[in-house]
């Protein structure tokens, strides 16, 4: 029965990396946990900063540790991080010129291929 | 006229696809565009490596036309670079050249230098590698290149080799001297 409770009582997500760092309340270490795993680790650029044992990641994970205890926002953190290394960092990339093909290029495939058929139907039906 | 069309059309998918793809070869996403070039060096304070009880800010790149290469004892690239940095960048007239040597062991680094040579006329220390954030540092080695006004125009990642050097970056410390 002990060991069950305990068993629910594990996190459900253990960190690949190995911080200890001590959170105020269970939202802040949720609030780390989610802006951690929405940034890119730049040394290995398909992780996470939460994921990445590089040790940038944890040198990045560190400041955004001691910036959360200053009590600032997502968003401070986050503009801290876009100045230094661009918006590269973000995993989810802000809607900006540079990156209108790749927010509207599946609607645009989308609209390609839907008329593409429709072009190749009405052929064939003449034929 | 749509009978003249359909032929074509494998052409025009080929086309389309391999416009992609050729762009794709050109991209180079390992090497991040840095949001700090045209803007002022970070403030730092950051000791020598030689001197660790002395301190450095900022304002040593005033005045001069500054090559700022991070580096580490540990990174085999910065290793591959240093005899371009002995020969070629040490000797450049009128610049100054600074190190900073990137979460290292300040030991093992003056071991380095004693061994490959120390072509800075600085060194400084970042043992814990905060300050390497402020200037948006992911790896080594990093170069930038620093006008007479401490603003940072240029940013190159990884090793620097004698075509880059050749090509990019002695043409572009050449146009800074001459500004004003």
């Amino acid at each position: 029965m002990m060991s069950i409770a305990t068993f629910f009582c594990l996190p459900t997500h253990v960190f690949a990396a190995t911080d200890n760092y001590a959170f105020v309340s269970a939202t802040q270490a949720t609030r780390f946990q989610t802006l951690t795993s929405q940034l890119r680790c730049l040394v290995c650029q398909n992780q996470t900063l939460a994921d990445s044992e590089a040790p940038l990641a944890a040198d990045l994970r560190h400041q955004i540790y001691i910036k959360m205890q200053a009590g600032q926002t997502d968003a401070q953190i986050v503009a801290y991080l876009v100045a230094r290394y661009g918006n590269f960092i973000l995993y989810r990339p802000p809607f900006v010129p540079a990156t209108l093909f790749l927010w509207l290029g599946p609607a645009l495939f989308l609209l390609l291929a839907g008329g593409g058929l429709l072009f190749f139907i009405r052929i064939n039906r003449k034929v | 006229m749509l009978k003249h069309i359909r032929p074509l059309l494998p052409l025009v998918i080929f086309v389309f696809i391999a416009v992609f793809l050729w762009k794709g070869l050109r991209l180079a996403p390992a090497e991040v565009p840095s949001p700090l070039i045209g803007k002022p060096v970070p403030a730092f304070s950051l000791p020598s490596l030689f001197n660790l009880q002395q301190n450095y800010d900022q304002k040593i790149f005033n005045g001069e036309v500054s090559v700022f290469n991070v580096w580490s004892s540990t990174c085999s690239a910065c290793a591959a670079e240093h005899d371009l940095l002995m020969d070629s960048v040490a000797h450049t007239q009128h610049i100054a050249f600074y190190g900073l040597d990137y979460r290292d062991d300040t030991e093992a680094a003056k071991a380095w230098l004693k061994h490959y040579g120390n072509p800075y006329h600085l060194v400084l220390a970042d043992v814990s590698g905060d300050a390497a954030i402020d200037w948006g540092v992911y790896g080594t080695p990093e170069t930038f290149i620093i006008d007479k006004h401490a603003h940072i125009r240029y940013r190159q990642i990884g090793a620097i080799d004698r075509d880059t050097w050749q090509h990019v970056l002695l043409p572009l410390i050449e146009q800074l001297q001459h500004e004003q």
